[in-house]
């Protein structure tokens, strides 16, 4: 029974980084950019994130340092993918690429170095529920945040004026701009917002998760989270789920081999991508949903005077 | 501005910083030179004797970079000792973060090209590689760590971890509470194997009891997913974990929840002051040195040098205080046993876990025996994952 707790507090704490990530895509991509830069604002904000706590000994300032460094890698993809109007998939790549090499610069002098002794964290008189307190309430405060940041965005997205301009910029950019909307800048907005939430997830491995910093420590997660925010067609919650089951099966995986359970552990490895992709597909198949939910713009640049 | 002119000024400046960026790299060095106390030429030396001979130039290429705190690392460590030994007879460079496969040729190649006598690749995967440059330069010797393809001008090392890991195990076996031990291995290759058998027979030698839990990550490296896996282990009852991956998080992992672990590749211990009980390591600069002298003496030979606690290449340091005196006693007396020939950590009878007797009792195993290890020894949970 024990274990089944653990399991479940393992899971919310693998799927944190992958659910704010794709959050942080689901805004980008909402507006109608597709920004495949995940993996590269992820890396450069994980080595900001650790820097600062390293020098610093603050975790909230590494956060907002990953916060920051990913607002800005994106600020930078955005000015060229909305102003200069470059090809959208070729830039994120190129973000990507440049995040992995940028962080291994500058993050050389941080390989091998220790942060602070953590106090891990509980929730005061939860925790000590029998098998509720350690399975849900032992988390790091981040984990938290992140459930009440995907309710955010969700009534954002769907409560909110503001959350319906962007959803009608991310739709038809042309009647949008027709409306008098400043769809540039609106996308630019959403596009340094969803840097912004990978920058945290970012920090949230260097900082908390791992900790330590080493080159290539996102190891892919970035690549994850897009992929998920597709197959999440785009909604909060289902990203956050997605988010749950990918962290889940895989820390189940582990468990299935430490029981000595007798799969080849190369299959075991698989079974976190394929459980979240036919889940996800499966919950997602009706095309009329589908259509509903994708950002007709997506991947497409937009000029006002044509 | 108009799209037209904009789209001109982008291009221009992108022009711009590409060339800028070739003519950096090309005036700059790719690798890193080992700053030389070789002779400033001009030198008011005017009765200087006989003209100094050409450094030998040796060269290393690594498959991670020089910071990893972990394998690079330590042979990094073994190329700086070879510099110290020799001083100005020899010039090293190193190539960091080569990837295994065609980048790895060209980067061989060009070594040898530059002058390199002797090039040592730190990483099985540059096996094909280096095999193929060899063939094309015949002067220049070639040194491959973990492989096994030989040629005329091409040698393999390595060296013998799972005495280290025999005597973690022993270690762990006195500091277990809960009689479970756990691994987090990287792939399922004979190496691997041997130590995770290792690590298991020398607890049992300490408490007959013990049963070891492994959790395959298949990669050599991935902090997160080695976390992950050290938390599924402990969450399952394990209470001292090893590891044969390359990062310190399974330790740091150990420490947050107050168990016991040890550091591999190179010292861990500020990462888990409670936790760490040892670190497993591998010191290449004996080698290296022997290897550069072989060459300088003409004594180099094709041959497979395998090198364990005996020559210096592999230890167990920075034992713990938390490790009680009979189990610190019986790791010296293995080391003493190891040093001199007498200790063997695969000694029969040993059983597979389904009950089939793999060495005879009282047969010590031999390299081969060794080599070619595909089972877990009784006390390992679960099936040997084939991934051919």
């Amino acid at each position: 029974m024990n274990e089944i707790a653990l399991l479940i507090a393992a899971t919310i704490a693998s799927g944190t980084p992958i659910a704010l990530a794709g959050l942080g895509l689901l805004l980008n991509e909402k507006s109608g950019v597709l920004n495949l830069g995940a993996e590269g604002m992820m890396l450069i904000a994980a080595v900001a994130g650790f820097a600062t706590a390293f020098l610093t000994g603050s975790d909230l300032l590494a956060f907002a340092a990953g916060a920051a460094a990913g607002a800005l890698a994106a600020a930078f993809f955005g000015v060229l993918v909305i102003w200069m109007n470059t090809n959208q998939y070729a830039t994120g790549l190129a973000l990507s690429l440049f995040g992995g090499g940028f962080s291994a610069f500058v993050g050389a002098a941080y390989v091998g170095k220790k942060l602070g002794e953590r106090v891990p964290f509980e929730v005061p008189f939860l925790a000590d529920i029998p098998f509720v307190g350690p399975a849900l309430f032992k988390q790091h405060p981040m984990s938290y945040i992140t459930i009440g940041l995907v309710l955010a965005v969700a009534w954002f997205l769907y409560r909110s004026r503001a959350g319906l301009v962007l959803r009608a910029v991310g739709e038809s950019p042309e009647s949008a701009h027709a409306l008098g909307y400043r769809v540039r800048w609106i996308r630019l907005g959403a596009v340094m917002a969803g840097g912004a939430l990978c920058g945290v997830a970012g920090a949230f491995l260097s900082v908390v998760y791992a900790p330590l910093w080493v080159e290539g420590l996102v190891a892919g997660r970035g690549w994850i989270a897009l992929a998920l925010t597709t197959f999440a067609t785009w909604r909060p919650m289902r990203v956050l789920l997605g988010a749950y089951l990918f962290g889940g099966v895989t820390m189940l995986q582990f468990h299935l081999q430490a029981q000595g359970v007798e799969i080849a552990s190369q299959l075991l490895a698989m079974l976190p991508y394929i459980a979240t992709i036919v889940v996800l597909a499966l919950i997602s198949r009706n095309p009329a949903w589908i259509r509903i939910n994708m950002p007709a713009s997506l991947g497409r640049g937009f000029h006002p005077n044509s | 501005m108009t799209d037209i002119v904009k789209r001109r000024l982008l291009s221009w400046a992108g022009l711009c910083a590409i060339a800028a960026t070739a003519a950096l790299v090309g005036c700059g060095k790719k690798d890193e030179p080992a700053p030389t106390a070789a002779a400033p030429v001009a030198s008011a030396a005017a009765a200087a004797p006989a003209p100094k001979p050409e450094p030998l130039k040796a060269a290393w290429v690594y498959v991670g970079p020089v910071g990893d705190a972990g394998w690079t690392f330590a042979h990094d460590l073994g190329r700086k000792e070879a510099e110290a030994k020799f001083g100005d007879a020899i010039k090293t460079t190193f190539v960091e973060k080569v990837p295994e496969g065609a980048d790895a040729e060209r980067v061989i190649r060009d070594l040898a090209t530059q002058g390199n006598k002797i090039i040592f690749a730190t990483s099985f995967g540059f096996m094909e590689a280096m095999l193929k440059v060899a063939a094309d330069f015949p002067d220049v010797k070639f040194e491959h760590a973990t492989g096994y393809k030989t040629a005329p001008n091409m040698r393999i090392y390595d060296a013998s971890f799972y005495q280290d890991t025999y005597m973690a195990g022993v270690i762990a076996g006195k500091m277990t509470k809960s009689n479970t031990l756990g691994f987090v291995g990287s792939f399922p290759i004979p190496e691997v194997l041997r130590n995770i058998n290792a690590y298991t027979l020398g607890a049992q030698s300490m408490n007959p009891k013990v049963k070891v839990k492994v959790v395959w990550v298949n990669t050599w490296f991935d902090p997160a997913k080695e976390g992950e896996a050290a938390q599924s282990l402990i969450n399952q009852g394990a209470d001292v974990l090893l590891q044969n991956t390359d990062s310190s998080a399974v330790l740091q992992t150990a420490e947050k929840n107050g168990k016991y672990a040890f550091g591999w590749d190179s010292d861990m211990s500020m990462f888990g002051p409670k936790a760490h009980l040892a670190s497993a390591v591998a010191n290449w600069g004996p080698y290296y040195i022997k290897a550069i002298e072989d060459l300088k003496a003409g004594t180099w030979k094709t041959e497979r040098t395998v090198w364990g606690v005996k020559e210096g290449m592999n230890d167990l340091i920075k034992i713990g205080d938390m490790v009680p005196e009979d189990a610190k006693k019986r790791v010296e007396e293995i080391k003493a046993g190891l040093k001199d020939g007498s200790f063997e950590p695969f000694t029969g009878p040993i059983s597979d876990n389904t009950g089939k007797e793999r060495l005879a009792k009282d047969t010590k195993a031999d390299q081969a025996w060794k080599d070619k290890i595909d089972f877990y020894v009784k006390g390992v949970d679960g099936k040997v994952p084939t991934g051919k």
